[in-house]
């Protein structure tokens, strides 16, 4: 690897070019585009298998025209955002109910590191038994997965709360909401935002493999009806569309991480750097 | 260190029921919950939720009895594979990239884009190119496994002390100690975050693989039990599987403590000096 080959350079020079990071970012899709255009047509891999890039463009293209490709998206989208707000309404309270009442926390601590790791797709024959391939099976798979993500997160930051500052509030005798509103949740906000970015991304692998598994409707249907139709080029059109999504929903969640904190330090430190 | 003072004074009879206390809450609500599932479905004749004694019966014939060596083995064995694979794959592309700030930034958005991607859609996709195989479920589990793990390398190399890299120029560092003692173990905090994400990615997407398309594993087993309607074997995978998480990222902590103790006492000096 040149890795070793130019170990010093980086380190030693880091403002070295004009090119900015972003035409050279560009640079790289432009390069994997033709690389996907190429490899197929120059014989590398077989075309039933790869096709080139034109030919996934225009199939993309194609299900942009079809009514059902959007209400796909639709339905992709829409049990997304109700499992992610279900999972982060309930990670929150929960989270805040548990994290300040001790003896609460240790009773619970075991049985959340427990129920944590268990993987979400052990459910689902099991939802699949009581809702068939119904959307509330998908939904089910994405609250239990991305619940834990913003549960463990409002612990760790109910745990942070300053302690002096917890103990003046009860000084002044603050009520237990005026407690959680004031001293809690602004010193939690940061972990609650780590958590519901995390959580939206776990949401969407499991909204579109739970499509995908068990049929509900979705995009992740649509693959599994292209798949074993063998439309490989709708296929592929799909895959790089939940990419696509999966990138605005890191960068949309990113964004409203920093919105939401622009008020906190660690944001606003970023500013002049 | 007043603290361990005086514990080490108390007496035994009181050493005992900080025990006692400590087993309660670290067992208590677990066989809460346990005698709740008991006594609710003791008597159930519902199909779908079969009394838990009986699923505890047929646990044993269920999976001790043959399937262990055909279903359970196997699938860990893809998952082990696929792990490596991934691991030793994301780190060496992580450190290429996160070395050079040119070739992270030309393949950075490249990488995001895959990561984007949730990993079971690559099933199929991979299913042309590979079959069905063993080959096939080990590609999935690397295709999926191995994002956090290189980007987090790539981040952790990017973030390694300017000061660290300074002295080990100064000490002019051969290639080699360089790569182990400065960027690997610089990095190492970071690499061991994302294998942790990517062992759970890792075992969703062995058991996704066997849903899809296979002849043995354990995923194929709970869906072979779901649709012959076999409840109680079903369940009985459901918590095997729920186990095998559990021991997991048990082990997977173990070995973090192990690896990272240096970094952990690293950090408490740094925080304790200041």
């Amino acid at each position: 690897m040149t890795a070793g080959a130019t170990p010093l350079a980086p380190a030693a020079a880091p403002r070295r070019r004009g090119i900015p990071d972003s035409a050279l970012g560009v640079a790289g899709l432009a390069g994997l585009v033709a690389m996907l255009e190429l490899i197929p047509r120059a014989g590398l891999a077989d075309s039933r298998f790869l096709p080139p890039f034109s030919q996934m463009a225009s199939a993309l293209a194609d299900q942009l025209d079809s009514p059902a490709f959007w209400q796909a998206l639709g339905s992709s989208l829409r049990g997304w955002a109700l499992g992610l707000a279900i999972a982060m309404g309930a990670g929150v309270v929960l989270g805040i109910v548990i994290g300040s009442i001790p003896a609460l926390r240790a009773a619970t601590t075991s049985t959340i590191e427990f129920l944590r790791p268990i993987p979400s797709v052990a459910l689902i024959p099991l939802v699949v038994l009581l809702f068939g391939s119904d959307m509330r099976s998908t939904l089910i798979l994405v609250v239990y997965a991305s619940f834990w993500q913003i549960l463990v997160q409002v612990l760790y930051g109910v745990a942070d709360v300053d302690p002096v500052a917890r103990d003046t509030a009860r000084s002044y005798r603050f009520s237990p909401w005026a407690q959680v509103r004031t001293v809690i949740w602004p010193t939690a906000l940061p972990y609650v935002m780590t958590g519901f970015r995390l959580a939206a991304a776990v949401a969407l692998i499991l909204e579109i493999t739970g499509e995908l598994v068990i049929g509900s409707p979705g995009l992740g249907k649509s693959i599994a009806v292209a798949q074993s139709s063998g439309a490989v080029t709708t296929m592929y059109a799909l895959v790089i569309v939940t990419g696509l999504i999966g990138v605005a929903v890191n960068l949309i969640a990113r964004r409203a991480e920093r919105r939401v904190l622009r008020w906190h330090p660690s944001v606003r430190g970023e500013v002049p750097a | 260190m007043t603290s361990t003072i005086g514990v080490a004074r108390r007496s035994e009879s009181s050493l005992l029921i900080a025990w006692a206390k400590r087993a309660l809450l670290v067992l208590g609500l677990p066989i809460v919950l346990i005698v709740a599932w008991w006594l609710a479905t003791a008597n159930s004749t519902s199909f779908y939720w079969p009394p838990l004694r009986t699923i505890l019966e047929v646990f044993g014939a269920t999976w001790f009895e043959g399937r262990m060596g055909t279903d359970v083995a196997p699938s860990l064995v893809r998952l082990g594979a696929g792990y490596a694979l991934a691991l030793v794959l994301g780190v060496t592309v992580g450190v290429a990239v996160g070395s050079s700030p040119t070739l992270r930034a030309v393949v950075e958005p490249v990488l995001e884009f895959f990561r984007a991607i949730p990993p079971p859609v690559l099933v199929p996709v991979l299913i042309l190119f590979a079959g069905i195989g063993d080959g096939m479920k080990v590609l999935v589990i690397v295709s999926g496994a191995i994002w956090p793990i290189l980007l987090n390398t790539v981040e952790g190399v990017r973030s390694i002390d300017e000061v660290l890299r300074d002295t080990a120029r100064c000490y002019r560092f051969r290639r080699r100690a360089r790569l182990l003692h400065l960027v690997l173990r610089g990095a190492s905090p970071q690499i061991v975050t994302g294998a942790r994400q990517a062992l759970s990615i890792a075992i969703i997407l062995m058991v996704i693989s066997e849903m899809f398309a296979a002849t043995n594993g354990l995923g194929f087993s709970i869906i072979q039990f779901q649709r012959s309607f076999a409840i109680p074997q079903m369940f009985s995978g459901i918590i095997l599987l729920g186990l095998i998480g559990v021991a997991l990222s048990l082990l997977f902590r173990v070995v973090e403590s192990r690896a990272m103790a240096w970094h952990r006492g690293l950090h408490h000096t740094q925080r304790g000096g200041n």
